[in-house]
């Protein structure tokens, strides 16, 4: 094994040191002078002298920056300390593929395997502890690596595996046996497992181990949404299936001709310009991010990617959006619990994880929303979401006919992330950092990147008939599902595998990503192959699909599964769930109304939830496809927060789909299903805000939620699916796909955590002309503002609230009647060019999107609240301004576009509140004439700048 | 005369192939891409292309450093065919990765012993993604950039930061500098939005056929790609367009 570590000259400035030195002076410790980070490469093979000194000067050192030594590490410098950091063994090294194609091109032939590690050389006065501290809180994740010490092997020797069968005594087991065994091993209930129980009796033998962990995959509530099609006792009420008495409802009543496949493929597929089709969806990764940031959420998006990808035959990603719940980054570093990773550094890896993938990828970020509140402290919520484009023939889910071959494509299979479906559908725990180890996967973007250019050639020329992704659950799901319908045998032993030893178990239910299947002609399949090998891409036939309706598998020849389709996929008992639901009764505020309300406008602004979100979105790439036409940041700094994104996909067309969100947990704590109705207006509101219109919406539902075999949990639940249902069928908006992460809780030794009741409502809108876009920055001095929509008193759950100590009990309504009739007339207004600038009111209400408007645009605006129309009696100026009430929007109209304006808007609420001016400052004057807002715009900005300006 | 034709080469991670191809057919070019595995192999071959295009991305994931393999490819698989391409008068764009990879492949500027300047990281240590404002230099001898003056594009990049030992800069042939709004080529972050020496942000070679950049022209065509287009007078296009005219018109003329 010979060694190498390059680093940058130690005459020039180390970027990647003097950010790590920032970090660890954030941790307290500042007696750091100096970092430098050095990168090291173990090359295993025969590698002469000569060969060691081409590598290193052709490929790995920079001949301009860089310095580069071969052998053992260059002795510390005095008073520095060194601390080299590595994978642990089995954890894929995401770079390794590439660096051995470059030595390979360099003509060095012997080079068999390639690890890297990275060391640190930290010089300053710092104690042991201190090297400790940094070490686990900046520098080693012990669930993917460790620090080396000497003498260590780089790489594990070849391991070896002899097949031998391997079955599960069931047939035997009593209920205690057979809950113990559902408890440690499958996450499956007594019920599940006494159905299994009974198959296996009546076929006359016990399950080999994969049959059941087949099942137990296949049953999990990853993959199968048991709560939400379970039956559920709500008081008097029974529930049948939550999941299509409520949002599966709206979407057949609906029954829009423009949706082309809804709830059943990888992604929902409405229809986008009668040629082209888009596709939607958002998955959660919660578990995984929980332990190992950076994995996690690449992975995550890594996985959602695939699922447009594995769509009817095949998407085009075009679009990603995100949305993450932390608990706040300024949490105290000493009342973190045990086991759990600080949120500021939840917060880093999951965005560098979302950014590395996702801009590797290059498909843009255009997206996304930020939620933080202490309760995410031990289990963040990650959602990532991608939008796909493809042919509209290509939209339909394809049918394989028996004969048909089983292939694999992509990446290969090693141990990563055996479990991690089953994982997802349990509670985490102090334990799980350590006990989860395997679950958690690192990606690497580009064996997806050039799977996915190599796909969609081979779609176009019509290379295979069915395609889906391998997901959780490996190829246990994707080929079990694939074939519900027909039967396959698969021989597990072709499945091309990073590494020698696997056992045939780990090859049907590993994780491992990068890779989708397909279902090809024989005839086909030599073109296939040869397509993908000359992208240096694999495909793999594994098997065959049959018409016996059975799930075969053999390793070697030797049978080690068979199961009755019927049974794996409609075998699943539906299971009965108990619900409560009881309104908490919160306390309400009690403070006089400050006469000067800038300096809480200032605290809202610059509040974890509400604060430029920049210092992510420029880490993202969201203009690469060239596509962006509405982007994140906007106004005349480019840096004020845009409402949705607008994405034109055909470059030579005009037109657009329009990408928003809207979530906010707060309100769920008064009542899931005024959030719920609130999240889906939300939404909506951000594409009428653009200049969009409700005539061809759809939206996906994503709850995060606790553990729903607690009856409380569960009811609020119902509610919340009960209210985004009867909201979204008012407005007219379909949902063509969804998700459902349960089981969002941890378990400290006193008590079990449950994170925010958690709906994300996220929609895409397609826009027939992308150059009537309207974005939120105000324009120009002169122009009116008008404010659509009535306020009422709803404080219950907001920013103002949170600021004095409350939560309150009169959480934002929805009145979704009135909301149409009031969103179809203001797009209407746009359509005809009358709006200048539009922003929808959400968190922090008038206040906030005032503010928000003037500063983006650079002009001062002054606003009078005696002239905003309210739905009841309101007394306090504090409750007018800072409102959450839904349904709002602040709109600039030119002057001479009055009228025309007003003629439009007839027959809603609305009523011009004041104007835009010349000047530097938000100005408010309350109900009885007195100013209650002075505010120079610079400090309004610096307030929202400030909280995340890292 | 014949459609100017124009070769995109792709790679794995290649990412801004398809923009560029639409910058090209809106300036009036024929447009192919080819995967860099089909040019080695020999199936596509340059000879029948005047422009040649390496287009944005994290080819190979910029592992080791930023385009290192994918030039390492180009030098030692295809060095003779690129080297043919250019002594016949072909055009070379290099845009974002494209230029790291020119760069890392001794391509441009062009070298005869040992790479001298390099794309390293940028100052702020991290990818950022902002619009910047570009002055074109006048006494340059780019082909690409002629009658251009000033352009505002995007950049989306980690490792832009151009570096070099003095007497290497002194004999490049700067193309563009990042500016502030008002031109001021000695403006700091972020309207130099990686710490480049000289706020370079393009170069080319003396025969001022091989140009390389890291912000994004193609990423500009529309106005309707533009930040603030909104707010802003409409104008006809994007001001990427011209670079891709320039190159087209070019090859027609000559």
């Amino acid at each position: 094994m010979s060694r190498v570590e390059v680093s940058v000259k130690p005459s020039l400035p180390d970027p990647r040191g003097e950010a790590l030195k920032a970090d660890i002076r954030d941790l307290g410790i500042g007696t750091v002078q100096q970092v430098r980070v050095s990168d090291v490469y173990l090359l295993e093979g025969d590698l002469s002298r000569k060969e060691l000194e081409t590598i290193c000067r052709q490929l790995l050192a920079d001949p301009v920056v860089e310095a580069y030594s071969i052998g053992e590490a260059p002795p510390t410098p005095q008073d520095a300390h060194a601390i080299e950091v590595a994978y642990n063994p089995g954890v894929m090294d995401p770079v390794e593929e590439s660096v051995s194609k470059g030595i390979r091109d360099l003509g060095v032939k012997h080079i068999d395997s390639v690890k890297t590690a990275r060391r640190y050389y930290l010089s300053g006065k710092l104690s042991a502890g201190d090297i400790e501290l940094i070490s686990s809180k900046l520098l080693v994740n012990s669930v993917i690596q460790h620090v080396v010490t000497s003498g260590e092997k780089a790489a594990l020797p070849p391991a070896s595996y002899s097949f031998s069968l391997e079955k599960v005594e069931l047939l035997t087991l009593d209920d205690g046996g057979l809950t113990r065994l559902g408890r440690e091993k499958l996450e499956l209930n007594l019920d599940e497992l006494k159905q299994i129980q009974g198959y296996f009796a009546k076929i006359g033998r016990n399950p080999t181990d994969i049959e059941l962990e087949t099942l137990a995959q296949t049953w999990s509530e990853h993959c199968k949404h048991k709560t939400f099609r379970s039956r559920i006792r709500l008081g008097e009420k029974v529930i049948d299936n939550l999941l299509k008495s409520t949002v599966m409802r709206v979407t057949e009543t609906l029954n829009k001709p423009w949706c082309l496949s809804t709830f059943k493929d990888n992604s929902g597929v409405i229809d986008f310009d009668g040629r082209y089709a888009l596709c939607f969806k958002v998955e959660t990764h919660n578990h995984p991010s929980a332990i190992e940031p950076y994995g996690g959420a690449s992975t995550g998006l890594g996985g959602v990617i695939r699922d447009p990808l594995g769509t009817g035959l095949g998407s085009k990603p075009i679009a990603n959006t995100d949305v993450f719940c932390f608990a706040p980054p300024d949490f105290p570093h000493d009342k973190l619990p045990p086991g759990i990773l600080h949120p500021r550094r939840i917060l880093k890896g999951v965005r560098a994880g979302v950014a590395d993938y996702g801009n590797r990828m290059g498909i843009p970020t255009v997206n996304g929303a930020i939620v933080f509140d202490d309760r995410y402290l031990g289990n963040p919520v990650v959602m990532c979401g991608t939008i796909g484009i493809m042919p509209r023939e290509a939209a339909q889910m394809g049918q394989q006919k028996p004969g048909d071959l089983v292939v694999v494509v992509g990446g290969r299979t090693g141990r990563d992330g055996i479990h991690g479906v089953t994982f997802a559908s349990a509670l985490l725990t102090g334990e799980s950092e350590e006990t989860s180890a395997s679950s958690v996967q690192i990606g690497n973007a580009i064996t997806e990147k050039k799977m996915i250019d190599v796909l969609l050639k081979a779609r176009e020329l019509g290379l295979y008939r069915r395609i889906t992704d391998c997901g959780g659950g490996g190829l246990s799901s994707a080929v079990g599902e694939m074939a519900a319908e027909t039967g396959v045998k698969v021989n597990l032993e072709k499945v091309p595998l990073k590494y020698s030893g696997l056992s045939y178990r780990e090859i049907w239910l590993s994780e491992s990503q990068e890779r989708m299947l397909l279902a090809v002609l024989p005839e086909s399949v030599k073109e296939l192959v040869s397509l993908f090998a000359s992208e240096d891409v694999e495909a793999t036939v594994i098997g065959e699909f049959t018409s016996d309706r059975r799930l075969k598998l053999l390793y070697e020849n030797n049978p080690v599964c068979d199961l009755d389709m019927e049974f794996l996929h409609h075998g699943l008992p539906q299971s009965e769930r108990k619900a409560v639901w009881q309104p908490v009764k919160h306390s309400e505020p009690d403070f006089a109304e400050p006469p000067d309300l800038a300096e809480d406008l200032k605290r809202i602004l610059g509040s974890w939830n509400v604060c430029s979100k920049e210092w992510v979105i420029r880490q993202y790439d969201h203009e690469v496809q060239g596509g962006s036409i509405l982007k994140p940041l906007t106004g005349i700094n480019n840096d004020g927060p845009g409402d949705a994104a607008i994405v034109r996909p055909l470059l030579d067309s005009d037109m657009g789909v329009i990408i928003a969100n809207g979530i906010n947990p707060k309100y769920g704590d008064i009542d899931p299903y005024w959030m719920a109705a609130s999240a889906v207006d939300e939404a909506l509101r951000q594409i009428i805000a653009v200049g969009g219109n409700l005539n061809r919406v759809a939206l996906l539902d994503n709850f995060s939620w606790g553990n729903p075999e607690k009856p409380d949990r569960l009811g609020g639940l119902v509610r919340a699916a009960q209210g985004c249902a009867d909201i979204a069928l008012a407005y007219g908006a379909p949902f063509i796909s969804g998700k459902d992460s349960l089981y969002n809780e941890y378990a400290t030794e006193k008590e079990s955590i449950c994170i925010p009741p958690t709906l994300l409502i996220s929609a895409m809108a397609v826009m027939e002309d992308v150059s009537k876009a309207v974005s939120m920055d105000c324009k120009k001095e002169g122009d009116l503002i008008y404010i659509v929509g009535t306020t009422y008193d709803e404080l219950g759950g907001s920013h103002y609230y949170g600021l004095h100590g409350a939560t309150g009990n009169r959480a934002p309504r929805v009145n979704p009647e009135k909301g149409k009739k009031l969103m179809d007339s203001l797009s209407a207004a746009m359509e005809k060019g009358l709006v200048k600038a539009c922003h929808d009111l959400s968190e922090g209400g008038i206040g906030v999107a005032a503010a928000e408007m003037a500063f983006a645009g650079g002009l001062g605006m002054t606003l009078h609240l005696d002239k905003a129309p309210l739905g009841e009696a309101i007394t306090r100026n504090d409750t007018i301004l800072f409102s959450e009430s839904n349904t709002r929007f602040l709109v600039e109209v030119a002057p001479e576009d009055k009228q025309r304006f007003e003629q439009a808007m007839k027959g809603v609420t609305f009523a011009a509140i004041g104007e835009v001016n010349k000047g530097d400052k938000l100005d408010i004057y309350g109900t009885d004439g007195k100013k209650i807002v002075a505010a120079p715009l610079a400090e309004l900005k610096e307030a929202w700048q400030k909280p995340l300006g890292w | 005369m014949a459609k100017v034709k124009t070769l995109i080469i792709r790679a794995p991670g290649t990412n801004c192939d398809a923009e560029a191809a639409f910058a090209f057919e809106q300036a009036g070019s024929a447009v192919d891409s080819a995967h860099i595995n089909r040019l080695v192999a020999g199936d596509t071959s340059l000879s029948g292309y005047q422009i040649l295009v390496i287009p944005g991305g994290f080819t190979y994931g910029d592992d080791i450093s930023g385009g290192r393999i994918l030039a390492n490819e180009l030098k030692l698989k295809l060095g003779g065919d690129i080297q043919r391409f250019i002594e016949r008068g072909g055009l070379i764009l290099g845009i974002c990765n494209g230029f790291q990879v020119l760069v890392k492949a001794g391509i441009l500027p062009p070298v005869e012993n040992g790479q001298r300047l390099t794309l390293s990281g940028n100052d702020s240590n991290r990818f950022e993604c902002r619009w910047v404002y570009l002055q074109i230099n006048q006494e340059s001898p780019c082909i690409f950039t002629k009658g251009i003056s000033a352009m505002y594009l995007p950049i989306a990049h980690g490792e832009g930061k151009i570096m070099a030992e003095k007497e290497t800069l002194e004999t490049l042939n700067v193309v563009a500098r990042y500016a502030d709004e008002k031109g001021d080529t000695k403006a700091g972050y972020p309207h130099n939005p990686n710490g480049s020496a000289d706020n370079i942000a393009g170069i080319c070679d003396a025969t001022g056929r091989i140009f390389s950049l890291m912000p994004h022209p193609e990423r500009f065509i529309r106005w309707t790609q533009h930040p603030r287009w909104t707010k802003e007078a409409p104008k006809q296009h994007g001001d990427g367009l011209g670079i891709f005219l320039n190159a087209v018109d070019w090859v027609k003329r000559s």
